[in-house]
């Protein structure tokens, strides 16, 4: 084997073997922080071993033994250093191989622990970036432009809130799971959206690392708890939204708007992932939430090769089902723009202006109001309202776009 | 597993006749249930009294040691299997109560 396959090897068991086995230290040992660290130390050693030694038969029970045998080695050393309740856990130690739907049942557990609502949501995406998705803490800490230190406590503060305060580690019961469910989303949702439209004047306007670990994890949750809506719905949107990454921004560096978009450069083989995903939820016959009414909206976009085909009353009918389920002005402001299409700019524009005491604070307000002005030709007040959101966008390829726009004001 | 659930007053002042008698209702439930450990309310913060005697002299001081618009009112100690039961009975107390509440782990050995 070259070098190369087993980087490939060592790679791939990370994306798939790195929350098993941290899944299933956290419950034999009961320790979240032992789990990690002996995790981390397992895979240090595949890289170090699997080079000379061949990469094991069984990649993950390879990982899983290797990172007991680093726990143990760990709750012994601070055993011998006085604290003795760890000692009764280390009678585990000849427990059998789990099987493997357990095993996926664990890593369930371990997403709804690091999902927990008791934890501040950005605590909640850092953790399960680490836990469940195994990316490092300087990764994390890049990805959301703070500094590692500062990352790293977050993650040993939400360790020791865990522990102490003894956030269990199991999958809801029946009647907390709707509330639940909906935290793991809100988390991989917010992960998606940071990496579809990175904030901060440093970073790449579509940060694909991210983008992709949010799919990787949303196919994960979907594997295991297929029966769910609005989990389908969720990757249902990504996948939909994916799909229009590459037309997304310009050479020139610009964000393109939907309607800009060349729409010969979507991946074809996304769109038809998350069209199946769609015709799933709709053939269900359950009333849809959030998730599913965005995809399904998605969906209606990308079945039109030409934007001028787009089904527009279709997908306002859909928006007005959202409105009625999230009172979010901000999906009171996508409902308006859709509205455009359909009624024109005026009658859109008197929606968007109702929305001001709410999103006064809110670039994509402006920059909405700056468009229907335009299209009005209220050149004036379209200039201004440019001005508002370019003030505001945190995003440089959104900033680039708004500029060129106000430029070619009249 | 022990809790310290917190009732928290922003100026609303004593439990109204009505919020005694949900309280009771509650009560009743954690004992019947076996979550019970203590509870108790408080008087008012201006009836506090600090006292420092980690010095030569000790000093005492009239009123709360900390001035703040929010303060405890009273609380419970609960017995509670996980945070998810505890928060669970903390949710029903804080409509009971008809305040604030926050919900504290004990430390244990």
């Amino acid at each position: 084997m070259s070098g190369t396959d087993v980087r490939e090897a060592i790679t791939r068991a990370h994306h798939e073997e790195w929350a098993r086995v941290v899944a299933s230290l956290t419950r034999r040992f009961g320790d979240l922080d032992i789990a990690e660290e002996a995790a981390a130390e397992a895979f240090a050693t595949a890289v170090e071993r699997w080079p000379a030694d061949g990469v094991p038969p069984s990649p993950g029970a390879w990982l899983t033994t290797t990172a007991s045998r680093k726990a143990i080695d760990r709750i012994r050393r601070e055993n011998k250093r006085g604290g003795k309740q760890q000692e009764a856990q280390l009678l585990h130690d000849d427990d059998p191989p789990e099987p493997v739907g357990a095993i996926d049942d664990e890593r369930l557990r371990l997403i709804f622990t690091c999902c927990h609502p008791a934890l501040a949501i950005q605590t909640r995406v850092a953790l399960t970036l680490r836990m469940v998705a195994g990316l490092t803490v300087p990764e994390i800490a890049r990805a959301f432009l703070v500094q590692e230190t500062t990352m790293e406590r977050r993650i040993t503060r939400a360790k020791a809130k865990i522990k102490t305060a003894r956030i269990p580690y199991r999958v809801p019961s029946a009647e907390d799971l709707p509330a639940r469910v909906s935290s793991v989303l809100a988390v991989l949702f917010l992960v998606f959206n940071e990496g579809y439209l990175a904030t901060g004047p440093g970073t790449d306007p579509v940060r694909h690392e991210l983008t992709a670990e949010a799919i990787r994890l949303t196919r994960l949750i979907r594997a295991l708890m297929p029966d769910d809506g609005e989990v389908a719905g969720l990757l249902a949107l990504m996948l939909l939204t994916e799909a229009r990454r590459a037309a997304r921004v310009s050479a020139s560096g610009e964000l393109v708007t939907l309607a800009e978009q060349d729409r010969g450069s979507w991946d074809v083989a996304l769109i038809a992932e998350g069209h199946r995903l769609v015709r799933e939820r709709l053939a269900a016959r359950q009333v849809p939430g959030r998730y599913q009414i965005l995809a399904a909206i998605a969906a209606v976009h990308t079945s039109a090769g030409d934007v001028r085909d787009t089904d527009w009353s279709q997908v306002v009918a859909l928006y007005n089902q959202l409105v009625h389920l999230d009172p979010s002005p901000i999906i009171a402001l996508n409902r308006a723009i859709a509205v455009a299409e359909l009624d024109g700019p005026e009658v859109a524009l008197a929606a968007v202006d109702r929305l001001q005491p709410r999103l006064a604070g809110y670039h994509s307000y402006h920059a909405a109001r700056a468009d229907l002005l335009r299209r009005l030709g209220r050149s004036q007040e379209s200039r201004a309202a440019y001005d508002k959101a370019i003030d505001l966008a945190g995003n440089t390829a959104e900033t680039a776009t708004l500029t060129r726009r106000r430029g070619q004001l009249g | 597993m022990q809790y310290l659930v917190s009732v928290i007053d922003d100026g609303t002042g004593r439990a109204t006749p009505a919020e005694d008698a949900a309280i009771d209702v509650f009560n009743e439930r954690l004992q019947a249930e076996g979550h019970w450990v203590f509870a108790g309310g408080l008087g008012a913060p201006v009836s506090a009294t600090v006292i420092d005697n980690r010095g030569e002299e000790t000093m005492v001081t009239d009123g709360p040691f900390v001035e703040s618009k929010e303060y405890l009112a009273g609380f419970w100690i609960i017995e509670a299997a996980d945070l998810d039961e505890a928060l669970r009975l903390a949710t029903e107390g804080s409509k009971a109560c008809n305040r604030k509440i926050e919900v504290r782990p004990f430390l244990t050995a």
